[in-house]
Formats: structure tokens, sequence, C-alpha cells
């Protein structure tokens, strides 16, 4: 059984004029700790792939499963809980809250938990020193650098240790140095054993995925292997 | 890191929604608080006057004849009943189930005597008594003390010739002027006032009155049956209630106390409607932003509770304002409508009721904005701007 299964996914979007089939039938599985990059032309349904795998749009067809949980069987409030504890997300634009500080953004995950505030805040300043931050703690996200708030959505898509990190084009509002910088980031994220399924039209970040998947039209138009997995080849 | 947190901060930084809801709310409770405040007080006012001023039961000698007196005129010239109140049985009227509600019993004797060939009437009073019960009276000199000592009305002073200071003789008897009441329009006008032991012997009505006024302390203390209760232990008095003219500034409170309570309705609702509109504009201005806390995981009743603890802070705050702003509303126009001074109360308890109100409207005018931010969809958050 793999980490992640995805049965015949499909998404098909209906309005009074016309039917758009935003994803065909999608099969894929995801082994824990792969770097998957998801990638493809504007239009092609990664945004719908990801809205899916996240739990929030429910598919027309077919089933997610992670480690054996049926997404979409669950109700809406519990898939709030699954998304809680098996995710972390990192938007496109970063989406930090601007009220906020960067402490408080990292522990958003976190604010619904029933655990003491102490405990929150060692957590968020635990992975902002992860990402370098732990100097930005009480900067609101206006005083921060697009490449340091970036870094505070990863440190808030960490901070409750999910299975799984979905990031949706993470480096679309950075500069070219910055983006390495961070895709850098992700890539030692993922060593240190991080399942994470990124989105991008990007193609300078496709050297980092260790396995990318083209859609087009909805479709898989391509699955490919760049380097052979450690923990596969020890297994 | 809390809910509490992400209400407050975002409350703090949109300072001028927050302005706007607090400001909505609290004229809305100031109105309830003020319009409340001032009937409490204009009802005390008028209590006050009550327990004061004069008396609202009148005991008379029971007449088996029709009066032939209205309003001052008396036909017939008979208008002294030949029966009078023994006076010994005036203290009867303190042993009533509600006797502690009575604050006086004012007896007095009534008959004419001649001064200087001029029939005029005499009133023996309890001297002490009348001239606390009869607030009204302003006495131009003294009040009578002793009981050769008369203060005279201001009419027949003016006949009789009389000013502070001077003598007359009654029935041979010596007395002093003391006092001179200002023209007070009634009867009393036409008086000779002395005390009441030197009026009986003079009028020779040994132990016997003519009326006997009674106070009775407040204005919702039962004089109708208190009126009862009298005429049961002095069979023989005619027992009546006087109190048409408190009657009637109770009803026109009563009616002033409905008629606020509606205009207070309404601008309530207008309150309402305004943090109504207001949190509808902010739960939409804000879909991006529920959108990522549906995201990281927040359930739709985490949603709910976010945007109505947001209200109710603002709710709270504005209900304490409203209660400050009512009150010295209420302070600043109070002398103009009560006639006496009122103190104001600050309540503790209106304070509480105030904010558990504002409390009440302003999370029930959140309830809808709640549940419509609570079902925005969180896709909404991950689609690119």
């Amino acid at each position: 059984m793999s980490f992640i299964e995805i049965e015949n996914l499909g998404k098909t979007f209906c309005s009074d004029a016309d039917t758009v089939v935003a994803l065909g039938q999608i099969d894929l599985k995801i082994e824990d700790g792969s770097f998957l990059g998801v990638m493809g032309p504007s239009g092609s349904g990664k945004s719908t792939f990801l809205s899916i795998m996240g739990g929030l749009c429910h598919p027309s067809e077919g089933k997610i499963l992670v480690e054996e949980i049926d997404l979409y069987r669950l109700s809406s409030e519990k898939r709030a809980d699954f998304r809680r504890e098996y995710l972390g997300f990192v938007f496109q634009s970063f989406n930090l809250i601007p009220y906020l500080t960067a402490q408080e953004n990292v522990m958003l995950p976190l604010a619904v938990k029933k655990i003491p505030v102490k405990q929150k805040k060692a957590l968020a300043n635990q992975v902002l020193e992860r990402v370098g931050l732990s100097h930005r703690l009480t900067h609101l996200p206006n005083q921060l650098s697009g490449g340091e708030q970036e870094r505070v959505a990863i440190a808030r898509a960490l901070v409750n240790s999910p299975p799984l990190i979905l990031a949706d084009e993470p480096t679309g509002s950075l500069d070219t140095a910055t983006s390495q910088e961070i895709m850098g980031l992700f890539q030692e994220l993922n060593e240190e054993g991080q399942t994470i399924i990124m989105v991008t039209h990007n193609d300078e970040n496709r050297p980092y995925f260790d396995r990318t998947v083209i859609l087009r039209d909805g479709n898989i138009a391509e699955d490919s292997n760049r380097r052979p997995k450690v923990v596969a080849q020890a297994g | 890191m809390k809910l509490e947190t992400i209400a407050f901060n975002n409350l703090r930084r949109r300072k001028s929604r927050m302005a706007f809801l607090v400001v909505g709310l609290l004229i809305g409770v100031a109105t309830v608080v003020t319009l409340v405040s001032l009937s409490n007080a204009l009802t005390a006012d008028i209590q006050h006057k009550m327990e004061n001023f004069g008396a609202n039961i009148l005991l008379t000698p029971r007449s088996d004849t029709l009066s032939l007196s209205y309003g001052g005129i008396t036909l017939g010239g008979v208008s002294i009943d030949s029966r009078e109140i023994v006076q010994a049985d005036l203290v009867k009227i303190h042993t009533i189930k509600n006797s502690r509600n009575i604050s006086a019993v004012a007896p007095k004797v009534l008959g004419a005597v001649t001064v200087d060939n001029e029939r005029v009437m005499l009133m023996g009073v309890e001297l002490d008594k009348e001239f606390h019960l009869k607030k009204w009276w302003t006495i131009n000199g003294e009040p009578a003390k002793t009981d050769h000592q008369l203060v005279v009305g201001n009419t027949a002073a003016a006949k009789l010739n009389l000013k502070i200071g001077s003598k007359l003789t009654i029935s041979g008897e010596l007395f002093e002027v003391t006092g001179i009441l200002d023209k007070t329009g009634s009867q009393d006008d036409q008086l000779l006032i002395g005390s009441l032991p030197t009026a009986q012997r003079l009028l020779n009505k040994p132990g016997t009155v003519s009326l006997v006024e009674v106070a009775a302390l407040c204005s919702d203390c039962p004089v109708s049956d208190m009126v009862n209760q009298i005429a049961e232990v002095l069979p023989n008095v005619e027992v009546r209630a006087i109190q048409q003219v408190v009657k009637t500034r109770m009803h026109a409170l009563d009616q002033f106390r409905t008629f606020s309570l509606a205009i207070a309705a309404i601008v309530l609702l207008i309150g309402a409607l305004v943090v109504f509109v207001t949190m509808m504009g902010s739960v939409n201005e804000r879909t991006r932003e529920i959108g990522i806390f549906r995201a990281l995981g927040f359930r739709r009743g985490h949603v709910v509770r976010l945007i109505l603890m947001e209200s109710a802070a603002v709710s709270l705050l504005a209900g304490l304002l409203g209660y400050l702003v009512g009150m010295l509303a209420t302070q600043a126009v109070l002398p103009f409508m009560a006639e006496h001074q009122v103190a104001l109360h600050w309540s503790p308890v209106l304070a509480g009721l105030a904010m558990l109100l504002a409390l009440l409207v302003g999370c029930a005018a959140s309830f809808y904005p709640a549940l419509h931010a609570s079902r925005l969809d969180p896709t909404e958050a991950l689609r690119a701007l």
C-alpha cells in the first residue's frame, strides 16, 4: 500500500452553458518521502488537482486514500480535522494573515488545538528557526521580504508536523535567487523525510523534484522519475 | 495563540470598522439606558412629592345630608355639620394593617370667631405637624409655636389689617401674630391658624376635631385599602382618598414609558441592522482569509466562533459605553423634566443589563454573517488573485 493512492480521479465543472472537464482519469501512487512536482501549462488541471488533494474540493469521481483514509468519505468537518493533522499548505502568494505576526501566523494551525499556549509558541519558534527566521518572530508580514514571507508560510505548513506538504506555486512571486533558496529549503526538508507535492509551471524548479507528473488537459501526459529514492533502494 | 488572539488582532487592525460597529450599537443601548433611567428618576420624583407634599386621605365627620358645597362655594350658609370627630379615636388609625405607610395624621378643628367685629374662620392645628405637612406654605415671619401665637392667611391679614407682631383679642384672650402666609390661592388665605387645644377651647369643642388629613408614605402603597381599613376602625367618619392628581401624573408617566420603550426598540433595531450590514461586509472582505483558516483545518464551528467572538467583544464595549453615554444624557436632561432635585443612581445592575442587551443584539445580528462565513468555499484561498 502506497502512502497516497489516487484512483480513477475525475473532476468536471458544470455550468449552464457547458461542461468543463478539469481532470480526466488520474491514477497515481505516491510513496512516503517523495518530492512530487505536478507541472503543466495553465488550464491543465494542476490547481484543481491540488484542491482535491487538500480535501477542499469534492471530486466528481474516483477516490483518494491517504494512509488508507478515504478522504472524501469523511464529513466536511472531519476533513477540516484531516487538513489540520495530515496536511501543511504552502499557498501561492504566501497567504499570510496581515494582522498577525510571523510567530502568530505560524501558530494558526495550532489555534484550535487544545495544547498550552507556551507549547504552541515553542513549536512555532522551533520551525521558524528551522527556516532561518528566529530573528523575525514579532514582525508583521508587511515588514518582511518576499522570501521571508515564503519562509513563514513554509514554517506554518510544518508546525503541526504533517505527513504531507502541499505547495501551490510557492516561487510564483519570487525572484530567481530567492526562488532557488526556497526550492533548496524544500529539498532539504524532503531529504529529512518530508513528503511534498508541489504544483508549479516553472521549469526551473523541475530539477529539485524526484518525480515529475506533467498534466495536459486534465490527464497525465508524462510521469518521470529523476532520481531513484534512497528509501526505495533500501526497500 | 487561540481563536481570541485572532479575533482581537483583527479588531485592532480594523479600527474604523470596529468604531462604526461600537457606535451603531452604542446609540441603541444609550437610548434604552436614557429612557429607562429617566422614567425611573421621574417615578422617584413623583414618589418623593407624594411622601413630602400634603395629605392623600381625608377624614371628615359622616354626614347624612348631601353636601351643599362645591369648589369653595357653599349654599345655605351651613358648612359645618353639627357632628364632629372625637379626637381620642384618632389613635385607632395607627392600629390599621398598613399603619407603617402612614407618615402623618394632622387633625384640625374649624370654627368662626369674631375679631374686631369681623367674622373669621379659626383653624386649630397641631402646629408642628401642620407646618411640616404643608410644605407649600410660605410663611413671612415665624410659624406659631405657643398657644397664644397665630399665623394669619394673606387675605385675612389684609382685611383685619394685621402685620407680623400685631396683637389681637379673641373672646377676651390676647394673641400675637408671628407670621403671615403668602397667597396660596386656596381657602387657607382666609384663615387664622392657631394651636389645636386653644381653638378647641375658644370654639367650645373640647376633645373633637372637624377634619383630619392623613399622609400615606408612598405613591404605590395601597391608598384605597388604607381608606377601607381606616373606615373600619372609625365607623362614624367619612374617609376619602385624594389621589386624582397623582393618578393623572402616574398615567402620563406610564404613557411616556411605553412610548420610550417603542422608540428604544426602533433605535436598537437600527443598531442591529448596522451590525448586520457591517459584519456582512467584513465577512465578504475576509473571504480569502476565512478560506485560509478553513484550509489550515479550522472547522465551520471555529469560523462561526471566531466571528461571534469579535462581535461579542465589540458588543460588550458598546454596552458599557452605551450605559455611560445614556447616564450622562439622563443627567443632562433630568433637570428640565423633574421639578424636584432627583439623585441619579449609577446602578451596576443597569450597567450589566445594558451590556447583556448589547451582547444579545450584537450576537443575534452577527449570527447570519458568521454562518455565511463558515459556508464560504475554502478553495477561494488557493486560487490565484
